[in-house]
């Protein structure tokens, strides 16, 4: 492991707290957005349901480039975190988060989105028969039935931010031990034809892809689970 | 069957409300809802004691009726009064959401929470009322449904017919007002039912929750009701006491090819020598074949109409046991155009007989005329 810098070691560090901070995010955002996609009869469900899976067919230069004018000086957002004083996003382990919680909203909203439909209205409507109200429904019925969509929406929201390389680069640049990812070392590594540390990275990669898909096939409960 | 186990916590209702008429006592059903394909409109007052049967095929709109009474049908619109509480007014804007409805509902596939055991499933009712409107207890639940052994199992390791058990304890276990039930036997095989029967009748007799019975099988509607609720293509086609109404006629033929009247009989002699049981009734007596009954005790029985024949005089030298001296009432078309249906008066208890009509015609049958039923036989249920 001695062929792994300290710099390196600072963007592993930096690539598992953002997927962490990334998930939570994702889940409390998603959650609602996926309840809401699966009770509404509204007929904003369909755009409401294709902004959110946006992400998968966009170039991820695509996202990064209207993030960084959005969160940039003139952008809407930019201007109103300046005027919170917070400051400016872009370049920023913030800024991050935020794009990772975009560009990954379509692989936790899907299957949380599924599993809650493949509940039904039954189990909901038999609960408010035994007097729980709406919020009780939800948690005590609906949630601990979505659970296997929860574990793979986590799983895999975890999982492609960390391999997250293009909306990484547009929004937060390549700042040591503040938005220098795992994914833009290996490519630092690449250019600078350190190929010895990029195999350590990239490896490293590719055994932790495998194995967070692994988890999640091999699982014996998939009910409500995957994509689709 | 442990006899000891009665919910004495659940008197007939709380005092003056028992006996008060009109206002506060009664099931007031008025209320319509359309579907793209189908539309129920209503208007029925019920009576708020006894079971009360929704009898009618598949799609005639029992079960939207009993969700709309659950309040699961929010699309409905029209007026809803359970013995004296309004759960529905819309011309007033009143909708209370159906877990502010104090029923119960036991839904035609148990529908048990799969991830609580047993117990959990039924304490998910029971908790979420105040321990002071608790007039059920676990204990008394299960010892009524016979399900004290299976607490601690998940649902999926229950049989068909121990879930339905489970389902209805735990609607018991809300105390509710009024207990809605979904064609609870109709997920079941015959065995099944023949298992979950008794219970249904203990929960008849031994409690006095006014129950509304979704069923299109009408051996269980005569075994369970007191009053039947005829619906078709969502609208009442009859609705009254459950013998009056399956001795009515004048129902469309849908109900009339299965047509015959329920007698409550009394135990009145067993006779060791022959086997048989003599069952008393307002106007008459029926044999049946020997009953594990103590005297005294009523017996429902259905007798066909298809099993009554009519004769001018009493006849000697039959092998028919029950003969019934009886005035006709009313003769009208069957479902086939060989056949009547007789309606007679029995003393007090309607009868009904289906035969040709060339019989009729031969034996000039007419209203008010005295003639003789011969019962072939009756159907014991329960």
């Amino acid at each position: 492991m001695s062929s792994l810098s300290s710099a390196d070691w600072s963007a592993v560090w930096l690539t598992l707290k953002l997927a962490t901070v990334s998930t939570v995010i994702l889940l409390l955002v998603g959650t609602p957005i996926a309840w809401w996609l699966a009770r509404t009869r509204s007929k904003w469900k369909g755009v409401v349901g294709a902004v959110v899976a946006l992400p998968l067919v966009l170039p991820p230069t695509v996202i990064g480039f209207y993030l960084l004018l959005a969160m940039g000086p003139n952008g809407p957002v930019g201007q109103l975190t300046e005027a919170l004083g917070i400051g400016l996003l872009p370049f920023s382990f913030a800024g991050l988060v935020v794009g990772s919680v975009i560009y990954s909203l379509p692989f936790v909203v899907q299957p949380v989105h599924n599993a809650f439909e493949a509940i039904g209205r039954r189990p909901l409507e038999v609960a408010a028969t035994l007097r729980a109200g709406p919020w009780d429904s939800f948690f005590n019925v609906a949630l601990p039935l979505a659970r296997p969509g929860f574990v793979t929406a986590t799983i895999l929201g975890f999982a492609h931010t960390v391999g997250e390389f293009g909306v990484v680069l547009m929004i937060g640049g390549n700042i040591p031990d503040k938005t220098r990812v795992v994914s833009v070392a290996i490519y630092d590594h690449v250019e600078a034809l350190e190929y010895a540390e990029a195999h350590w990275l990239a490896g490293g990669m590719l055994a932790f892809s495998f194995l967070v898909l692994l988890a999640l096939y091999g699982r014996r409960d998939r009910t409500g689970g995957g994509l689709g | 069957m442990a006899d000891d186990v009665r919910l004495r916590g659940m008197p007939p209702t709380d005092g003056p409300r028992q006996d008060a008429p009109g206002a506060r006592q009664g099931i007031r059903i008025r209320l319509e809802v359309a579907f793209a394909d189908f539309r129920l409109d209503v208007d029925l007052d019920l009576p708020g004691r006894g079971v009360t049967a929704l009898f009618g095929h598949s799609g005639s709109g029992k079960t939207t009726l009993l969700r709309c009474v659950a309040g699961l049908e929010p699309a409905a619109r029209g007026v809803l009064t359970v013995n004296g509480e309004c759960w529905q007014d819309s011309a007033r804007g009143l909708f209370v959401p159906p877990h502010r409805r104090q029923l119960g509902y036991v839904f035609q596939e148990a529908s048990l929470f799969p991830h609580l055991s047993v117990r959990r499933n039924l304490e998910f009712g029971l908790r979420r009322i105040p321990a002071a409107a608790r007039k059920v207890s676990l204990a008394q639940a299960t010892a009524l449904l016979g399900i004290d052994h299976l607490l601690e199992r998940m649902p999926d390791r229950l049989s068909g017919g121990e879930r339905q058990r489970v389902g209805m304890a735990r609607a018991l276990l809300t105390s509710p007002r009024i207990l809605l039930m979904d064609e609870p036997l109709a997920a079941l095989d015959a065995r099944r039912k023949q298992e979950i029967l008794p219970y249904l009748e203990r929960l008849h007799d031994e409690l006095d929750i006014p129950v509304l019975y979704v069923s299109h099988a009408a051996e269980e509607v005569v075994r369970l009701a007191d009053h039947v609720v005829m619906l078709g293509e969502g609208r009442v086609m009859a609705a009254g006491e459950l013998r009056a109404t399956m001795a009515r006629l004048d129902l469309p033929t849908a109900f009339t090819e299965d047509a015959g009247v329920v007698v409550e009989g009394r135990v009145a002699e067993h006779d060791d020598h022959y086997h048989l049981t003599r069952l008393d009734f307002p106007g008459g007596a029926v044999w049946v074949s020997r009953q594990v009954a103590e005297l005294g005790r009523v017996l429902r029985f259905r007798v066909h109409a298809r099993d009554v024949s009519l004769a001018d005089h009493q006849v000697e030298g039959t092998s028919i046991v029950n003969l019934l001296p009886v005035v006709i009432d009313e003769i009208v078309g069957a479902d086939t155009p060989a056949h009547v249906l007789v309606k007679m008066d029995a003393g007090g208890t309607p009868l009904v007989a289906r035969i040709t009509r060339r019989s009729s015609e031969q034996l000039v049958l007419r209203p008010g005329r005295r003639m003789w039923a011969q019962i072939k036989s009756v159907a014991l249920l329960g």
